[in-house]
């Protein structure tokens, strides 16, 4: 009985939204468009993905993974090594000074002091800038300035700059979701502020500053315009941090800029994206799984 | 553990001066970023501006020639080649975006946004040299099929960066319609208004600052992109005719001409100084970023 009373008024609501949906002919084009737009958005990253794939995987070649990079073998290997320490290093510095920064501005600074809007202004600032005026500044600065010539170092400091921003900002959205109490039992427990920071509170916030982490990852193994003029076209990998080098981004733009390597470009661009791919992946993976906590 | 080896009053003291040391050493952290926006600034414009003056901050904004051999540095082309490509991402970038963000905050079913608001993210992961990548071997060909001509100019490069401002916009724009409350579109329902309708003329107006907000943040993106915007756009240093008509954006003059300008010269300095112009446009939109998004708070 009363399932057919509440289907009844199902079939009414269904019925005067029809009749609505007639007399508003506009609203029907709108939900045409929106979806529209949707499916055009996804199709053009579903499209670009699948263009880089398909032109991609047929130019990969062993030979592209070898280790001598010359004229004739534009390898790539050197560049994904100096894309790896690259990343190593600029970590590095930007994840202590970053963690810290956040530590300051949320378990040490009063609210509401000067110095917390002033750092917010900044950073907020620093990730506006376009990453060709940070490769100009580390241009000025490092090669130029402190005389390190086009090298793995000048690099590392700029993009340690760029980063910077990032992982202070989600480090800090992290320590401000972890709850008081956490704080209040370890200080009730007699531990000092910095025991409580160091052994309950960054714990707890470990897989939000990794998200932030992987993140910034992502954003060094994409950059190109950064890097072009701190640590130059090097071909080799040395490890050596005084030397110029290359990341597998930048070896893209140096084989657009040579011309003459467009199967290599292709599959140099597939690996890059692949490598992005990957790390966006496993950071939606993390978030996932602390919204699951 | 040498610190249980210590007199109480002793420990105390280390105790102190470790909580006090780390407390500095986390406030020289914080003051990083403080430090670091000074000193962009500081090179920057030490370089810039000498330069600037030496050309005529009039002839340098608003010269039309780009000579370097000749000693002319005028780069008013590439300031409106900036604008024009900007302005067509916008164009081209936003109805898209905006429309997206209504459908993720409004229309989407639960399931398919698991899935879509992760590929969004990724769009905003894809480094802008694989962008320009695939506008080089895929949207230039297909406009010079179109169009007949050589593919680069300033339609391909507003289509390229339409495409990439998208996430952004879509991101910022989608969680302003989302802290709209939902009684609004509850009374707009109860009005008798269709689902879009409230959507659209009634979160969309209350959203607005927020909305607006990501447009400037996809503005600060398209006029600051580089690597994708070179390998499309052209790069010619003279004044744009047509949409079709290849442009160089100031972004593109910084990374092509830096690699053959000697160091230290004036050339060089005139390249930093556009740099220093990027910077101050850059500087402008964040400052109204800013500001909207403290007005969507209040």
């Amino acid at each position: 009985m009363t399932n057919t009373v509440s289907e009844e008024k199902k079939d009414r609501t269904k019925s005067l939204t029809r009749k609505l949906y007639k007399n508003h002919v506009g609203s029907k084009i709108i939900r045409v468009l929106v979806w529209g737009a949707a499916v055009i958005s996804a199709a053009i990253l579903i499209f670009l993905i699948g263009y880089i794939i398909i032109k991609g995987v047929p130019n990969l070649r062993l030979s592209l993974f070898e280790w001598e990079y010359n004229s004739e073998n534009v390898t790539m290997l050197p560049a994904i090594l100096n894309t790896l320490e690259m990343t190593v290093l600029t970590l590095l510095i930007a994840v202590p000074v970053g963690i810290f920064s956040a530590v300051y501005m949320v378990e040490y600074a009063k609210r509401g002091s000067k110095i917390v809007k002033i750092v917010r202004l900044t950073s907020e600032t620093l990730q506006g800038i376009p990453s060709i005026v940070y490769g100009l500044f580390g241009y000025i600065l490092f090669v130029l300035t402190c005389g390190w010539r086009y090298s793995m170092i000048a690099g590392v400091c700029t993009l340690a700059i760029m980063v910077l921003p990032l992982i202070m900002r989600t480090t800090e959205e992290a320590l401000l979701a972890i709850p008081d109490s956490y704080r209040e039992g370890s200080f009730g427990l007699g531990a000092g502020k910095l025991r409580t920071v160091f052994k309950i509170v960054l714990p707890s916030a470990v897989p939000g500053i990794f998200a932030g982490i992987i993140l910034a990852i992502g954003r060094i193994v994409g950059e190109t315009a950064a890097l072009i003029y701190t640590s130059g076209s090097g071909t080799n990998f040395t490890g050596n941090i005084t030397d110029s080098s290359r990341t597998l981004a930048v070896h893209l733009y140096c084989l657009y800029n040579e011309g003459l390597y467009m199967e290599e470009s292709y599959a140099t661009a597939f690996v890059l994206l692949v490598m992005v791919v990957g790390i966006n992946a496993l950071s939606s993976f993390i978030a996932k799984k602390i919204t699951k906590k | 553990m040498t610190n249980q080896k210590l007199k109480p009053e002793k420990k105390k003291r280390y105790i102190s001066v470790k909580e006090t040391g780390m407390k500095i050493l986390f406030l020289i952290c914080a003051l990083a970023s403080i430090v670091a926006v000074i000193v962009i600034c500081l090179f920057l414009f030490a370089k810039g501006f000498p330069a600037i003056g030496e050309i005529g901050i009039f002839k340098f904004i608003f010269g039309t020639t780009w000579k370097p051999s000749a000693e002319i540095f005028g780069i008013f082309p590439m300031i409106v080649g900036s604008i024009y490509v900007t302005a067509g991402a916008i164009i081209i970038g936003v109805p898209l975006a905006l429309l997206c963000a209504a459908f993720l905050a409004k229309f989407c079913p639960p399931k398919l946004y698991r899935i879509l608001k992760p590929a969004i993210n990724l769009m905003a992961g894809i480094p802008s040299i694989v962008y320009g990548f695939f506008g080089l071997v895929f949207i230039v060909p297909l406009m010079q099929t179109i169009t007949g001509g050589s593919g680069k100019g300033i339609i391909t490069a507003s289509i390229l960066l339409g495409i990439m401002i998208l996430p952004t916009v879509i991101g910022v724009a989608e969680s302003a319609i989302r802290a709209v409350p939902d009684s609004y579109y509850e009374g707009s329902l109860a009005l008798g208004a269709t689902h879009e309708r409230s959507v659209f003329a009634v979160i969309f107006p209350a959203a607005k600052s927020g909305i607006f907000a990501g447009v400037i943040l996809g503005v600060g993106r398209a006029i600051g992109e580089t690597m994708a915007v070179i390998m499309v756009a052209g790069n010619q240093e003279i004044l744009p005719e047509s949409i079709l008509s290849g442009v160089r954006t100031m972004t593109a003059n910084i990374v092509i001409e830096m690699a053959y300008s000697e160091v230290g010269s004036l050339h060089q300095n005139a390249l930093i100084a556009t740099g220093v112009v990027l910077f101050v446009f850059i500087l402008l939109i964040n400052i109204s970023f800013s500001l909207l998004k403290r007005r969507e708070k209040s």
